[in-house]
């Protein structure tokens, strides 16, 4: 598998860590609704399509970024910076041949 | 008489071995059933062979996708072994441990169970105390555990490098001798003959589409062969878990599938008599009886479900197969395969009533459930026949992330891929 | 033994003669001879015993697949085991031996297994030795005593223990067009590819590039196939953006593209170059591939198709074509398509009598008839061969008339004498690479076999691949390929121009001659057609069942000529077409690879060590090291005559006593630094970071969300907005990494940088009554008495010139400091202190005893924060902060985390006086005979020289409430059992009086 780093371009997986399903939100910190807690520490979607998940490039310039990937064909439909405000960076992978 | 034995051989192959029966029978399925379970693997087989067998539960079909074990149970390495550290794990692994001690006998199908011991090698004096923590751990439950210093482990597996040269050189092991390996899809095979014997249909190449509900409550399935009512509706679908029960409206479960890779060498005359696994990194490695090298080591470390892995893990577990054994280095990987996990939030798994009514669930395996097979369909049987777990799958809620009562071995937390 | 060399052709030098041995028999060969011809050739036709049975097997293939002559390859002691004899190039001094066989190949005592006949059917092993029920063989007991010989008679080779001493090399390749097979499909597409100046990997498995023009007897514009081929090869060399990787499988296709090959470096020759590894495994990253990788021709199953003598048809061809040899003298060829045609024209042409042509059709085209006579052979249409004859070599055979539609034999049974018998059941395509990127193949029913599926990846694939097995075919597609590959336009150029004997590329739907004896399907593992059979009638009709239930395919081979007869005959016996019964999906690798190629770099180094700036000191002073993850600490610096305990126990009381100094260079260190890096830290800890004052440190805990303990560590505040963390050394990585997740994707919006400085950072710590006045003598630039440095305050200053970060806290419960240095100057600092200390009575300590102090101290580390244990369960609730949330705080309240029954950290002294063991258990009442009712365990333990008593620390039910009271610790795997109190974790200077000073 290879990731787009919008940053440091397409690299091997070997490079990423992968932080879990990016669809979770975390309450506010002052937040006392266990329930949304629980949901968010524990509950996943984990589908078998595309999937929008967090992967920390930690081999490379150590940026997260938001892939959404098919997990039936680990087909990587685009990359971009998980931090706000750098979305213009977004890079979109190439399709199928 | 048995249907097998080693007469029925001898006389079925006097008469040119024409008159075997089918392992199992081939029905179409019915309209309705007490019990159906969906998921034609082993813990579905063997959940619905208890069902017969202890509750006397026999209108029950199992549906199965594609063909029956095409999942893990046919694609692990078949490790059997109870050596856990936290009491809620070992006391359900070792009822597994006693049944499969039994199995072949119980099933009259040679499942191959053989108890050749499984080592956990420990290379720092933390470690060393960290197994001897959990083998006493096991002690105190009555299960078997014992700490090999490094002669007797060099006795044991002469080709292992156990040189204080190593990069993380052995200094002793937790060893539990009933551990063992058994031949996998004889476990499928084995539960399958034996509920079929008893009145259980099983059902192949039918695939459930949806859930048939009356409000809330599931009152059966829909699927590629039709519609099937059932009173109760068990789920052991493993790795699909998630995809399964999205088509009955629950989104998101604590669960993730992640792929693990499995390899398998030339077949070599007997070299490795254990099971052994590395403490410095991820990896096991036993040897079958057919003379392959079966090992493997980390999960891949994304959600997938694509039954195929990414070639750094492969370089990974062959770079500590080589750490271990140096003397192997021109041994050659003959086949590399991927399997599903369905890996949870705390590394244990779930067996419990529910979550929706008319349903029950089965799943949360990591990659630990092909030992777990017997107790897993056991107490599944119990919970689905009674409507309550049995003490040993008390523990295994779905609830308990939530409530703090989490079983989590490793102590790795909410993160998957780390267990 | 004859020789079976022809006089002239072939692909070999015949002036370079090779010496070798098998099975410790001098033999010779040339150049260019694989040990399976150059074996041929001396006359051998017994090359190796089969799995079950031990059947006596000569060669069936040429190339790759050969599942029968597989040998052991040795150099000295270093065993290669399993290595199919085509597989492998002669050189002066190989030493090749024969396997699974006892005494001799010739004469193996495992041949009885044959004598089982029918009771070893598939899959017999499920069905007995199970054993009595009851008795003292119950259980696993009668298997296992049953399994014991199985294991030893199965397994192919041996393989060798003795260290390999070989290199591994990988390499990682990035190329516009990979080209997998240098047939001539191949070599046009990687000539195409070139020409447009894509950068273009061509690789082959074999030795020589040419794939089967190198024994196809084809003319290519007007020269020999091989001729045509060899100049093509030349013009790549010449090419800069072409790298040609001969004895290169490729055998795994990954996910973006990504493949996997093998190159084999140096295996053929006797001794390696200078720097040249014996393998290397090449990860290659192609913008597009062209997979050109031929067909495996199919063996035809009928009774003793096993027959040593009895060979694929091509493979017959090659021998004679490629390497001059001839695999017999009475040929007899038994087909079921017309490609067997031009072997029967090759062999005669290389000198063999072709006695006849076996075809099991009856229509047989007028070109295939005149192709029969030009090989001068008897031609019998709608006849099959249903029977062999011979021992370890084939002497003769039967046939008898054959009815294509129904399969039905009849008239009589008519004997040819023959020494080889060349057979063909069509050809499949090697889809292998196409089916692991992703994607099912499809049925052909003309071809009668699988072709490659769509493309799920970037691939375009061409000739023998495609199902397209002409020459001329080859050439266009691969042109084509190599054309669209590079992104180039349909070329105008004319193609060269093949001259081959023609032939209808479908086969008769055979696969299997129905009669008495023992038809093979899988060759290697004796899987018969019988055994199809049992397996469909037992049910096991999937072809996964199939597979697994007769173990067809399985075998080194991988089914890579028997997946499509085992199918067919399974696909007859439901009465099914064979799309139906379905294709296994191929795995990685397609061909075996070396587990020491995989390891590459890896092997014997397996992960880099992590050592302190003050490394070579400690070894020179006398240290014992301990590794620790990836990090080696000194475990104590022992005197002469001492034991561990002894010398923790003198280097832990002379700390107490005057003075001590460690090493804590691994401690984890991450600058964190911004504006809103306090109200991060705030976020981040148990406890308030805002609060600390500039040249002030604090200890610090950190939550997971879940609400468990995660990691401690103190934190010093060197400037407004600029904070060095300390964590850990085990957590230090998942730390940083989990900072880095949360100003990344939950709080972007904080100002804030995290640096890992871990290694920028030399740190020695040095503690006891003596510390201070230890300090005040090497240290300049700052004073470091109580007003200066209080506890938890920070100076700067030098100490031997070096600028130098000082920071009061205590581990041991001693007055200690930190001394941090830039790591290049940590020798120089850490020296400087030792001989300050000198007149003082400065030791060094280790692990050991820093452990110990930190035990009497009740202080908690790794062992207690285990993933699994809360604050409150090491009575650092202290620490949580109500003020504010922070990581963990929703979370931690949980019922589960509340329990009153949890472990929780509590001291214990042995009543004994005898020393515990870690992982030692607690109960309540001792049973040393069955041990039960464990409440907890220890998590760490030592000699306390303070106390002078043997005490640990322990994770313990409801612990803090058992405080004085006695329990037992019982350790069954040590067999250490006594009594002992429960009390404080704070042994010593629980007041924390001597800390302060």
């Amino acid at each position: 598998m290879l990731i787009t780093c919008p940053y440091c371009g397409p690299r091997d997986v070997i490079e990423f860590t992968y932080q879990g399903d990016g669809n979770r939100e975390r309450p506010q910190p002052v937040s006392q609704d266990l329930d949304a807690w629980n949901a968010y520490v524990y509950d996943r979607l984990n589908p078998a399509g595309d999937h929008n998940e967090i992967w920390q490039h930690s081999g490379g310039c150590r940026a997260h970024l938001r892939v959404v990937r098919n997990t039936v064909t680990h087909e990587i439909l685009s990359t971009a910076f998980a931090r706000g405000g750098h979305k213009s960076a977004g890079h979109r992978t190439e399709g199928k041949p | 008489m048995a249907e097998y034995s080693a007469f029925s051989l001898l006389k079925n192959a006097l008469s040119g071995n024409k008159d075997w029966k089918p392992a199992w029978r081939k029905p179409d399925p019915k309209a309705s059933y007490d019990v159906i379970v969906i998921g034609g693997g082993g813990h579905g087989l063997s959940t619905a062979y208890y069902l017969a067998k202890e509750h006397g539960i026999t209108n029950v079909a199992v549906l199965e996708k594609g063909w029956l074990g095409s999942g893990n149970v046919g694609r692990n390495t078949t490790a059997v072994r109870s050596n856990y550290l936290l009491p809620s794990n070992t006391r359900f692994y070792e009822h597994s441990m006693k049944l499969w001690e039994n199995l072949s006998h119980d099933l009259n199908y040679n499942v191959m169970f053989s108890q050749r011991g499984c080592l956990n090698l420990a290379h720092t004096p933390a470690q060393l105390d960290d197994y001897a923590r959990r083998g006493n751990a096991m002690r105190h439950l009555g299960v078997d555990a014992e700490l090999m210093n490094v002669s007797e482990i060099k006795r044991l597996v002469p080709a292992l490098d156990v040189s204080g040269s190593a990069r993380f050189p052995v200094l002793g092991g937790l060893m539990q001798r009933r551990a063992g390996s058994a031949r996998h899809d004889a476990v499928a095979w084995g539960y399958a003959r034996g509920a079929d014997r008893r009145g259980v249909d099983i059902i192949e190449n039918c695939e459930v589409t949806g859930f048939l509900r009356d409000g809330d409550r599931i009152t059966g399935v829909s699927t590629t062969r039709g519609e099937i009512r059932a009173k109760k509706v068990a789920l052991a679908v493993a790795g699909s878990t998630g995809r399964v029960m999205q088509l009955a409206g629950i989104e998101k479960m604590p669960i993730e599938s992640h792929v693990l890779q499995a390899f398998v060498s030339e077949s070599l005359k007997p070299i490795i008599d254990t099971i052994l696994t590395f403490g410095m990194g991820h990896f096991y490695i036993s040897q079958s009886d057919k003379g392959g090298l079966v090992y493997g080591g980390d999960l891949d470390g994304y959600n997938s479900y694509a039954q195929r892995g990414s070639l750094p893990i492969v370089d990974e577990v062959m770079s500590e197969m080589l750490a271990l054994f140096p003397g192997l280095a021109r041994v050659r990987m003959l086949r590399s395969w991927g399997g599903l996990c369905d890996m949870t939030m705390d590394g244990s798994p779930i067996i419990t009533t529910g979550p929706l009514p008319g349903m029950y669930l089965n799943c949360g395996w990591c990659y630990g459930g092909f030992k777990a097979t017997p107790a897993s369909g056991w107490c599944f049987a119990w919970t689905i026949a009674k409507d309550e777990p049995h003490e040993f799958n008390a523990p295994f809620t779905l609830d308990r992330f939530y409530r703090g009562l989490i079983i989590d071995d490793k102590g790795q937390g909410a993160t998957p891929r780390l267990h | 033994m004859s020789s079976r060399r022809t006089e002239t052709g072939g692909r070999i030098d015949r002036l370079r003669t090779i010496r070798f041995t098998f099975d410790g028999a001098p033999y010779t060969g040339h150049a260019g001879d694989t040990l399976a011809s150059a074996l041929l050739a001396s006359g051998v036709t017994l090359f190796g015993r089969s799995f079950k049975y031990h059947r006596p097997r000569g060669l069936l293939a040429a190339g790759v697949e050969e599942p029968n002559a597989l040998v052991t390859v040795l150099r000295g002691d270093v065993r290669e085991p399993n290595i199919p004899a085509t597989m492998v190039e002669i050189y002066d001094g190989l030493v090749a031996v024969s396997q699974n066989r006892s005494p001799s190949l010739a004469w193996d005592i495992s041949a009885l297994n044959q004598l089982g006949g029918k009771v070893l059917s598939a899959g017999f092993y499920y069905k007995t030795f199970m054993g009595p029920v009851i008795g003292p063989l119950k259980g696993t007991r009668f298997w296992m005593f049953c399994e014991h010989f199985i294991r030893r008679a199965a397994g192919l080779g041996r393989a060798g223990t003795a260290p390999d001493t070989s290199r591994y090399e990988r390499m990682n390749a990035f190329c516009d067009v990979l080209v997998v097979g240098s047939g001539p499909a191949g070599l046009m597409a990687a000539k195409a590819a070139a020409d447009q100046g894509a950068r273009v990997i061509l690789a082959e498995l074999e030795a020589r590039f040419g794939g089967s023009a190198n024994w196809s007897g084809e003319t290519i514009d007007d020269a020999p196939a091989a001729d045509w081929a060899g100049r093509l090869v030349g013009q790549l060399e010449g090419n800069d953006n072409v790298r040609l990787l001969p004895r290169t499988t490729v055998w795994g296709y990954y996910d973006g593209n990504t493949l996997a090959a093998l190159e084999r470096v140096t295996d053929h020759k006797e001794v390696a170059a200078r720097g040249e590894p014996r393998q290397r495994y090449w990860a290659i990253r192609a913008g597009t591939v062209v997979l050109a990788t031929g067909s495996f021709e199919r063996p035809l199953v009928f009774p003793g198709n096993d027959r040593p003598g009895v060979m694929l048809a091509h493979a017959a061809e090659r021998y004679a074509n490629e390497y001059a040899v001839l695999p017999g003298e009475r040929t007899v060829v038994f087909t079921n398509n017309d490609s067997a045609y031009r072997s029967a024209v090759a062999l005669k042409k290389a000198g063999a009598a072709v006695v006849a042509i076996v075809d099991v059709r009856s229509d047989v085209s007028s070109e295939m008839s005149r192709l029969a006579s030009e090989a001068d052979a008897e031609l019998l249409a709608g006849h099959a061969v249903v029977a062999t004859e011979g021992g370890k070599a084939l002497t003769g055979l039967k046939v008898q008339r054959f009815d294509l539609t129904s399969g039905a034999l009849s008239g009589d049974e008519r004997s040819i004498h023959a020494d080889c018998l060349a057979m063909s059941g069509g050809w499949s395509p090697t889809i292998h690479l196409a089916s692991q990127a992703g994607a099912r193949a499809e049925w052909d029913p003309g071809r009668q076999a699988f072709l490659p599926p769509q493309p799920t990846q970037r691939w375009i694939g061409a000739g023998a691949f495609t199902g397209s097995f002409s020459t001329a075919e080859a050439i266009a597609e691969g042109r084509a390929a190599g054309l669209q590959a590079a992104g180039g336009t349909a070329s105008l150029a004319p193609l060269p121009v093949v001259e081959a004997v023609p032939g209808d590329p479908d086969p008769a739907p055979v696969f299997e001659i129905k009669a008495k004896g023992k038809s093979f399907v899988d060759f290697q593992h004796d899987v018969t057609a019988e055994d199809v059979r049992l397996a469909h009638r037992e049910g096991f009709v999937s072809v996964e069942h199939l597979k697994r239930y007769t173990t067809l395919g399985m075998a080194t081979d991988q089914g890579k000529s028997s997946n499509v007869p085992g199918l067919a005959i399974m696909a007859e016996a439901l009465g099914k077409p064979i799309p139906e019964v379905g294709t296994t999906r191929f795995r990685p690798p397609y061909t075996a690879v070396s587990i020491g190629s995989l390891a590459a770099e890896r092997f014997g180094d397996l992960k880099p060590e992590r050592l302190t700036p003050m490394h070579d000191w400690h070894i020179e002073n006398g240290a014992t090291m301990y590794s620790a993850g990836l990090w080696y600490r000194p475990m104590i610096y022992g005197l002469a005559g001492e034991t561990v305990e002894q010398a923790y126990v003198r280097e832990a009381k002379a700390t107490r006593e005057s003075a001590g100094i460690v090493d804590v260079s691994t401690l984890g260190k991450i600058a964190v630094q911004g504006p809103d890096a306090a109200e991060f830290l705030d976020r981040v800890y148990t406890n308030m970071f805002s609060t600390l004052a500039v040249g002030k440190a604090r200890y610090g805990l950190m939550l997971r969300e879940d609400g468990l303990a995660f990691d401690d560590g103190t934190t010093w505040r060197l400037g407004e907005q600029d904070f060095l963390m300390t964590t850990t050394t085990a957590n230090a990585g998942k730390v940083m990494q989990h900072l880095e997740y949360f100003l990344d994707v939950i709080w972007p919006e904080l100002k804030v940088t995290v640096t890992s400085v871990t290694d920028e950072w030399a740190g020695a710590a040095i503690g006891g009554p003596k510390a201070r006045a230890i300090l005040a003598a090497c240290v300049k630039g700052t004073a470091v008495d109580n007003a200066a440095l209080p506890f938890m305050g920070i100076v700067h200053g030098e100490i031997a010139s070096v600028p130098v970060m000082i920071c009061r806290l205590s581990f041991s419960g001693e007055m200690a400091f930190e001394v941090y240095s830039g790591a290049g100057y940590g020798t120089r600092v850490w020296e400087a202190l030792i001989e300050a200390g000198k007149p003082f009575g400065l030791v060094t300590y280790g692990l050991e005893a820093l452990g110990t102090m930190r035990i009497e101290k009740g202080h908690v580390t790794g062992a207690e924060i285990d993933g699994r244990t809360t604050a409150r369960d090491l009575h650092l609730d202290w620490m949580l902060s109500k003020k504010k949330p922070f990581i963990g705080s929703a979370m931690m309240d949980r019922e589960g985390l509340i329990a009153s029954d949890r472990l929780q950290l509590v001291g214990l002294v042995s009543l004994d006086n005898r020393p515990f063991n870690g992982g030692a258990h607690v109960v309540e009442e001792l049973d040393e005979a069955n041990p039960h009712g464990s409440i907890g365990h220890i998590t760490a333990c030592c000699y306390s020289p303070a106390l002078g008593k043997y005490i640990a620390l322990a994770l313990v039910k409801g612990g803090k409430a058992r405080h004085g009271t006695r329990a037992f610790v019982s350790d069954p795997l040590r067999n250490r059992f006594g009594p002992i109190e429960i009390v404080s974790n704070h042994f010593y200077d629980p007041d924390g009086s001597r800390m302060h000073g």
